[in-house]
């Protein structure tokens, strides 16, 4: 959402938001905001954040872009290469078809255009984790443009389309090991990440604070990750951010009173290795460029654009050194490759073949299953498996509420307290269901059936031989009118109250016909009560 | 009479039939490289013993009945430009030098599956960039015809093994008339097939859209035994053409009753030795004795096809040898020679190993792609290349609605001394004036000796065809052969024994 | 179109080609003369032309995800002019950035 533009012309820097980082720490770092909540607040800064993003996602594919080697992350350095994907000479690129529709497939769920005529082009530049000496990239015609991926706060709070410039298909690079210590030591190459597919996708500068960014690359990974696009793994580099950043300050009361928008110069923050850092270092650079804006007035297009590192221990934004001659990456048509033409069938079937993304799922369980947006949110934003799990118990169980409250109490409380899996959980939908139904029939009560939910995780046995062993069974009629009875004989006083219009007094029943048979269900005994307490 | 009297055709059929070991037969050209290479210099690496040792296990398996492959026996000298795990790849080069690929490009597998015998790898232009053999990083290739003069080039130690008879077949590439214009001066026959026909996996890349791999050998039937074995689809080369192979042997002696021969007028322009001109002259008269329809064409942008292809060409090779920087594999500079102003160790490496590794013409022409490819000279120089190129496929496309072939001189002159262009690069280019169209417009061509200068010169004729027209370039050469003698003429050093 | 030696030498680091100051004066002199000559493409009208960057007219070539065996990192590194059985070595590069 827009922070509001301040009027004044120069602002004093008290009023910018000390939760962020105080002015005179700038040089120490951004604290970590790690367990403070996502959220979009205004706070009151005298500038907008401008923030567009690039995302290179790893396409889940068992094989590289342009050869037969695996892309499994972790094999020992230089043991999944090939002449293709090391340059040898003579060695030519041929196109992984999964690779294409799986990329095909994230540009239709960021509602892209998808070009009727694609092909690829060569960037040309020297790196050693480059082994050909250019990266097979698009230039001119990417297979996809012009989309949309909207983020809504859960709450209903706030909510921001962003749109997408394009998404293209590339080969990734491999990677160097630097000798920290020494700095002067051989750089290492391991060319085994060498030509995995990648999809980047780059947005408009539509975000407008760093808690926007997160909360946008969140639902982005969520929706990629539903897709089975790419398992978005960021500490496997399966997913790697970087963002731009620049400020629009209103000056001389903004374009309302007749004063202007300055623009601070367009910085390029890479080497960001999660969501959060990337809001961290977004915060970082929104207070580093105020401040230097203050110092020197510089302003977008004096000066040329520069790139900055993040430092996550540090907490802060490094200038990293500009390599004019590099820029020129002289892209032409790849060669060794023909173009990819897209027919509308194609099209059709991937989009058939294309489960709903996030968005139209939290929609479609809401109604489906009448449980509230926040809910159906919480549900989906813990992944397909979840849902599918979900969607099983509900539809078992029949009530969607009831299925929901349990996945949200029970379920998923228990999955973040033990760690996993939704595919590991012990208890299964139709256990589960079971159990649910169970507590519907009146065969015990919600909290019982907790226990015994709680049982058959530590135990892992069946839920019957815990109900079983807890000596849960149900009470028939005759048992319950039996003991009903005795609890009526030994407390003349509820009798008398109750007959006397005060039927609250039966309450006092419960607890004992509980100690008297754990396995009552105490709505049976508080109506079995009332009823011979009428007919007496 | 001795294996090296005999075509390629009737030395697998002597083989086949046991009259003639696969031993014998490699031995008697090994033994010919061995007593002729040294004044020629057409190898770069001869394989004896792996030779002989494949040529025993053929024989072998000949002799145990089992099946042999249709070039069993059959030695061939492969440009070194195409990997081979068994020999070094040097392209010629110094960056390359003893270089060991891990795999076979598909020809040579191609070549091994048909029992072929591959003796050796063969001298050529540094990374197939040159017209006359001299830019070897190996020394240049004399022409056996005159060892005073280029054999032509890239493909010029394949030409001229072939012409030398060190070897019955040869492999060339050809990207703007590397295997056709050695052919002619070497007197030989070679052939480019159409782009795509064969696969260019394991050739090294030179210019990715106009590299293609061809047959050189005495005559057009001998490329007709080769290309059967060697054209066809390749999966793992995205620009092979996926298109049936028919059978080039099969049609060689249909009559040409019928065949429309397109010649071109400006192609007996003011640069065109009159001798060379009358040779070509002779060879369409002896078409139209054959059958063939002589019909006066117009390739409107012929003029411009040298410009096009030293920017199109050029710019891909920039590209195509940005990985011979010295990090993965080939020369790498020893560190810290110079002091040099460079901004990093890195880039010193880089920049010391290509300057080290490349010699003049690469690196002119790496120089050349590289601007032309640079931001503010794209659109005047690249682009502009390309729109050209169109203009001069649709050239071809046009020509061949009228004529089936298109006739005409595979060079302005025949060959030339040895250093006497080396000074003057852009002379050089203005060599492939007749055959880099033929690359442009992704077609095929053939080159055959038509006549002989008076000095004893061989002097080479041109068809072109259009795509995928191979059977009818190899069937009008081979018709022209058994009308004419050229192609059996030998040099005096060929007629050595050996 | 004559090139300065300025140009030359720009070139000559986009390319990573280092050249003498002699190297540089004999480039320049040939690289202009034979940017002359490529230069007369610029009379030919070419406005109603779309560019043609490959001869074939094929579409959508693809190979399926199926893997195939890897080389060795011997065989990976058997050419490398300096490794340490896992890794290629190559002058420091830190300070330098990559890009994806």
């Amino acid at each position: 959402m827009l922070i509001p533009h301040r009027p004044e012309p120069s602002p004093p820097l008290a009023i910018l938001p000390t939760f962020v980082c105080p002015p005179e720490r700038l040089s120490e770092s951004v604290p970590d905001t790690a367990s403070a909540p996502v959220t979009t607040t205004a706070t009151t800064v005298p500038y907008t954040t401008v923030i567009g993003l690039e995302v290179h996602v790893q396409l889940q594919t068992q094989t590289k872009l342009f050869c037969g080697c695996s892309t499994k992350f972790g094999a020992p350095p230089n043991t999944q290469v090939c002449p293709t994907c090391l340059g040898l000479p003579g060695s030519l690129p041929v196109m992984n078809r999964k690779a294409f529709e799986l990329a095909v497939r994230s540009a239709l769920a960021l509602d892209c255009r998808i070009a009727s005529f694609t092909k690829w082009d060569r960037k040309n530049y020297f790196y050693p984790d480059l082994p050909k000496g250019y990266q097979i990239s698009q230039f001119d015609l990417p297979f996809s443009s012009d989309g949309t991926l909207e983020v809504v706060d859960p709450k209903g709070a706030w909510s921001r389309k962003v749109g997408i410039i394009r998404v293209h298909l590339e080969e990734d690079a491999g990677k160097s090991m630097h000798d920290e210590a020494s700095g002067v030591a051989d750089t290492r190459i391991d060319l085994n990440r060498a030509g995995t597919p990648l999809c980047e996708i780059v947005t408009q500068p539509d975000l407008r604070s760093p808690q926007e960014a997160r909360a946008w690359l969140n639902e982005l990974k969520l929706l990629l990750v539903y897709l089975g696009v790419s398992d978005c793994n960021m500490q496997e580099g399966s997913l790697r951010v970087d963002a731009n950043v620049n400020l629009h300050i209103p000056v001389d009361g903004g374009p309302d009173a007749g004063g202007r928008i300055a623009k601070t110069p367009i910085v390029e923050i890479k080497n960001m290795n999660s969501f959060r850092s990337v809001e961290r270092a977004l915060a970082y650079e929104a207070i580093r460029q105020y401040e230097e804006w203050q110092a020197t007035k510089a302003e977008m297009g004096k000066t040329p654009k520069q790139t900055r590192g993040w430092d996550d221990p540090a907490g802060v934004t490094r200038a990293q050194r500009h390599k004019e001659e590099s820029s020129d990456y002289r892209y032409f048509p790849e060669p060794d490759l023909v173009p990819v033409t897209v027919s509308d069938e194609w099209l059709a079937a991937a989009r058939q073949a294309m489960g709903p993304p996030p968005a139209v799922l939290r929609q479609t369980l809401a109604t489906t299953w009448k449980i509230s947006s926040y809910d159906a949110d919480v549900l989906v934003n813990q992944g397909g498996d979840l849902v599918a799990y979900f969607e099983e118990l509900a539809g078992k169980v029949g009530e969607g509420k009831v299925a929901s409250n349990w996945m949200q109490q029970d379920v998923l409380r228990t999955l973040n307290e033990r760690g996993g899996t939704i595919g590991e959980f012990p208890v299964r939908p139709a256990a589960l269901a079971d159990l649910i139904g169970r507590v519907a029939k009146g065969d015990f009560d919600t909290s019982r059936a907790r226990e015994i939910f709680a049982e058959v995780l530590a135990s892992g046995r069946p839920i019957d031989d815990v109900v079983a062993s807890m000596g849960i069974a149900a009470v028939d009629d005759d048992e319950l009118v039996a003991l009903c009875r005795a609890l009526l004989a030994e407390n003349p006083k509820v009798v008398a109250d109750v007959k006397g219009g005060k039927e609250q007094a039966a309450a006092g029943l419960i607890g004992q016909a509980k100690k008297k048979n754990p396995n009552v269900n105490p709505g049976k005994v508080r109506a079995m009560c009332l009823d011979l307490i009428r007919q007496m | 009479m001795q294996p090296s009297d005999l075509s390629a055709v009737d030395l697998v059929n002597a083989v086949r039939q046991g009259d003639l070991t696969a031993v014998r037969c490699t031995e008697a050209y090994l033994d010919r490289i061995a007593a002729l290479d040294g004044s020629i210099n057409a190898f770069l690496s001869v394989d004896r013993e792996g030779s002989l040792r494949t040529a025993a296990s053929i024989d072998e398996r000949r002799k145990a009945g089992k099946p042999i492959g249709p070039l069993a026996g059959l030695p061939v000298a492969v440009k070194d430009a195409l990997c081979t795990t068994d020999q070094p790849t040097t392209c010629a080069s110094k960056m390359l030098a003893g270089f060991r690929p891990p795999y076979d490009a598909e020809v040579v597998a191609r070549l091994r599956a048909a029992d072929a015998v591959i003796v050796g790898k063969t001298n050529m232009d540094e990374f197939a960039m040159g017209g006359s053999n001299e830019n070897s990083a190996f020394g240049p290739v004399h022409n056996p015809w005159d060892l005073a003069r280029t054999p032509g080039g890239s493909s010029g130690g394949s030409a001229a093994a072939v012409a030398a008879d060190m070897a019955p077949v040869a492999i060339g590439s050809d990207t703007g008339g590397s295997i056709r214009q050695p052919a002619g001066l070497c007197g030989i026959t070679g052939l480019k097939p159409t782009y795509g026909r064969v696969s260019r996996r394991g050739l090294v890349a030179f210019a990715s859209s106009l590299d293609q791999i061809g047959p050189m050998a005495r005559s057009a039937a001998d490329c007709a035994l080769i290309l059967s074995s060697i054209a066809g689809h390749d999966p793992g080369d995205a620009t092979s053409l996926d298109a049936p192979v028919p059978s080039y042997t099969a049609d060689l002696e249909r009559p040409l009753e019928g065949v429309r021969i397109g010649r071109v007028a400006a192609h007996f322009g003011a640069g065109v030795d009159p001798e060379v001109a009358h040779a070509v002259e002779e060879a369409f008269a002896a078409f139209r004795a054959a059958g063939a329809i002589i019909k006066e064409i117009d390739l409107p942008h012929a003029d411009a096809g040298v410009a096009t292809y030293y920017l199109v060409a050029p710019c891909e090779a920039s590209s195509n040898l940005a990985r011979y920087d010295g990090a993965h594999y080939g020369h790498r500079a020893e560190p810290g020679k110079t002091s040099g102003g460079f901004e990093s160790a890195l880039v010193e490496m880089y920049c010391r190993s290509r300057a080290e590794g490349f010699g003049p013409e690469v690196k002119r022409r790496i120089m050349l792609g590289t601007y032309a490819l640079s931001a503010g000279y794209y659109d005047a120089y690249y682009a502009k290349a390309l729109r050209v190129r169109r203009l001069i496929r649709q050239d071809y496309l046009d020509a061949f609605a009228e004529v089936d072939l298109i006739g005409g001189p595979v060079s302005a002159t025949a060959a030339f001394k040895l250093g006497e262009k080396t000074g003057d690069p852009l002379s050089m280019y203005l060599v492939d004036l007749y055959t880099v169209g033929t690359n442009l417009a992704g077609v095929g061509g053939i080159s055959f000796p038509c006549g002989f200068t008076k000095s004893g010169l061989p002097i080479g004729f041109q068809l072109q065809g259009p795509a995928l027209a191979e059977q009818l370039l190899l069937r009008a050469a081979d018709r022209y052969q058994h009308l004419t003698d050229w192609h059996l003429r030998r040099p005096a050093i060929a007629a050595q024994r050996c | 179109m004559a090139l300065s030696k300025n140009d030359v030498a720009k070139v000559g680091l986009l390319a990573r080609l280092a050249l003498s100051d002699a190297e540089l004066d004999t480039m320049t002199r040939e690289l202009s003369s034979i940017v002359g000559f490529v230069g007369q493409l610029e009379k030919i009208d070419t406005s109603a032309v779309e560019p043609l960057a490959h001869p074939l007219d094929t579409q959508n070539v693809f190979r399926e995800d199926v893997p195939r065996p890897s080389l060795s990192t011997a065989e990976a590194l058997q050419s490398s002019p300096r490794h340490d059985g896992e890794c290629f070595l190559v002058p420091a590069v830190l300070g330098d950035t990559g890009s994806a």
